[in-house]
């Protein structure tokens, strides 16, 4: 694995090849001195255009467990704010040759540009509305521990599909370990062709009580720049989990931040079919296993990428670009 | 059985080495608390396990035990192709003023026990650390040396020694396979 990209790139077994090293990567976390010396003298960038708490700081914790050296760059209240491109920023930054980048982006597609541009090992924090593979990773990972496997559970995302990353991250990772996926909302921000990834599309909440795993998504409000909805409170009517349309054998998931009110009911964030806080304990155990997963070892890997003085990875030329080649060698 | 290996202990030669190595560590830590175990992934675990009821027999107290795995604290993960396997440890009791005996299978370079000191560490600071190994093959390359040996091995570097346990393998035995022939010359075991 050279990079994290998309949640696509990755098969069932590499799936439960990270999600497996994660959980053997908890024990980490009791002990006196809550880190190991795996990733010493390696440095992850972590390069964030838009607002994250969880994310940011659970690839920050990760990185730190693991020994690595972390440095935070937020686009707000830096050369961003000048005007300053995508690409400007990646090969400024790379100057100081990190060996990882954790990218979020507003921009779908961004994290694959950036891996083109710089020798570094790229994992995708969220690229607009295109994929969010670590926590797709960390949400299978949290449903094992709950249900033990989740071969043939059927799970059901609701809400916001349109402008979820998160949904279409976690429809492949769910069917890929062979789950039943549904997903149900309003019409207007289900996306037209949604099918063509393989789950069913329901309008309404009829049929909630087939599903093991209820996915509440958040509403976005941020990336809505026409109405989608009457209302809020409309869309809570219809479509807000509540304590009446949650059963007491489903387990209730959502990747946070939880709209209360909204998409669920104060009552379901805090009853015992929620694993929300479960979800967030497992983003640090599962970055850790992709952090690991990608910078131990040389970088002896299948793309020929050979380990420069300092561990580094070579750039990987690319005759378009002889530019970008100069910049970095 | 591969023609190109010699079994140089067997079931019982292991049982009575590991028998020995019990009685050295309680002549050597005859007061109370009594030490505790930790063996490393995977054989050591197991020998450490039955050196630990020998051990509670011996001196009538409990012994704790738990496990390590060293591969965060290996000093080649840089080198390596591929990021190793990570198996969980568990030392679920504190190691804190405790004397530590560190188990495991065979002594080569001494890499390992380095890496294992460095990880106990991790979890606590010990009054001693002692190292107890099944089978001390030579060709140290670190300034270690192990306190409790079942079984010296004068070895070439080109052979393997294999360490197997009934729990894994089937059958308790320590075995010399024989490298390149002619490269170095054979030891004699």
């Amino acid at each position: 694995m050279n990079h994290l990209l998309s949640i696509e790139d990755l098969d069932r077994e590499e799936i439960e090849r990270i999600v497996e090293q994660a959980r053997r990567f908890a024990e980490v976390s009791d002990r006196e001195i809550k880190k190991v010396p795996a990733l010493r003298g390696r440095m992850v960038l972590n390069l964030f255009y838009e607002a994250s708490t969880r994310t940011r700081s659970s690839f920050e914790l990760a990185a730190k467990r693991l020994s690595a050296d972390v440095v935070n760059f937020a686009a707000s209240g830096s050369s961003v704010e000048k005007g300053e491109s995508l690409k400007d920023t990646v090969l400024t930054l790379s100057a100081h040759k990190p060996d990882a980048i954790v990218l979020r982006t507003p921009w779908a597609g961004a994290a694959e540009l950036v891996s083109k541009w710089c020798s570094a090992a790229i994992v995708n924090a969220g690229d607009g509305k295109h994929e969010h593979p670590t926590q797709a990773l960390l949400d299978v990972y949290t449903l094992r521990q709950r249900l033990g496997g989740i071969d043939g559970a059927s799970i059901w995302i609701v809400g916001d599909v349109a402008h979820s990353r998160v949904a279409r991250s976690n429809i492949i990772a769910f069917q890929r370990m062979g789950a039943k996926v549904t997903v149900a909302g309003p019409p207007t921000l289900i996306p037209r062709g949604i099918e063509a990834l393989g789950c069913e599309v329901r309008f309404t909440l009829d049929e909630l009580d087939s599903a093991d795993v209820v996915y509440a998504l958040r509403m976005q409000r941020e990336r809505m720049s026409e109405s989608f909805l009457p209302s809020l409170r409309e869309y809570a009517a219809w479509y807000q989990i509540n304590g009446r349309r949650l059963g007491p054998r489903q387990v209730l998931m959502h990747p946070g931040p939880v709209n209360r009110g909204v998409e669920l009911s104060g009552e379901v964030v805090d009853s015992p079919q929620a694993v929300i806080t479960a979800q967030v304990e497992a983003g640090v155990v599962v970055r850790m296993a992709v952090l690991y997963e990608l910078l131990a070892g040389s970088g002896m890997r299948p793309k020929g990428a050979s380990p420069g003085p300092a561990g580094a990875r070579q750039p990987q030329p690319d005759p378009d670009r002889p530019e970008n080649v100069k910049q970095l060698a | 059985m591969d023609s190109n290996e010699k079994v140089v202990l067997q079931a019982e030669d292991v049982r009575r080495a590991l028998v020995r190595v019990a009685h050295e560590i309680v002549e050597r830590n005859p007061r109370p608390p009594a030490p505790v175990l930790i063996g490393i992934h995977r054989r050591g675990a197991y020998l450490a396990r039955r050196l630990q009821a020998q051990l509670e027999e011996l001196l009538d107290a409990e012994v704790p035990l738990g496990d390590l795995d060293i591969g965060f604290y290996r000093d080649d993960l840089q080198r390596r192709p591929d990021a190793p396997i990570v198996h969980a440890s568990h030392i679920d009791f504190d190691v804190a003023g405790r004397t530590v005996v560190i188990v495991d299978d065979v002594m080569f370079t001494g890499r390992t026990a380095r890496a294992a000191i460095e990880a106990l560490f991790d979890y606590g600071r010990p009054a001693r650390v002692q190292l107890a190994v099944l089978a001390d093959r030579g060709h140290r390359e670190l300034p270690i040396r192990p306190d409790y040996v079942g079984k010296n091995l004068p070895t070439s570097r080109a052979e393997h020694v294999h360490v197997r346990v009934s729990e894994l393998d089937g059958v308790d035995e320590v075995a010399i396979e024989a490298g390149w022939v002619g490269v170095e010359s054979m030891a004699t075991a």
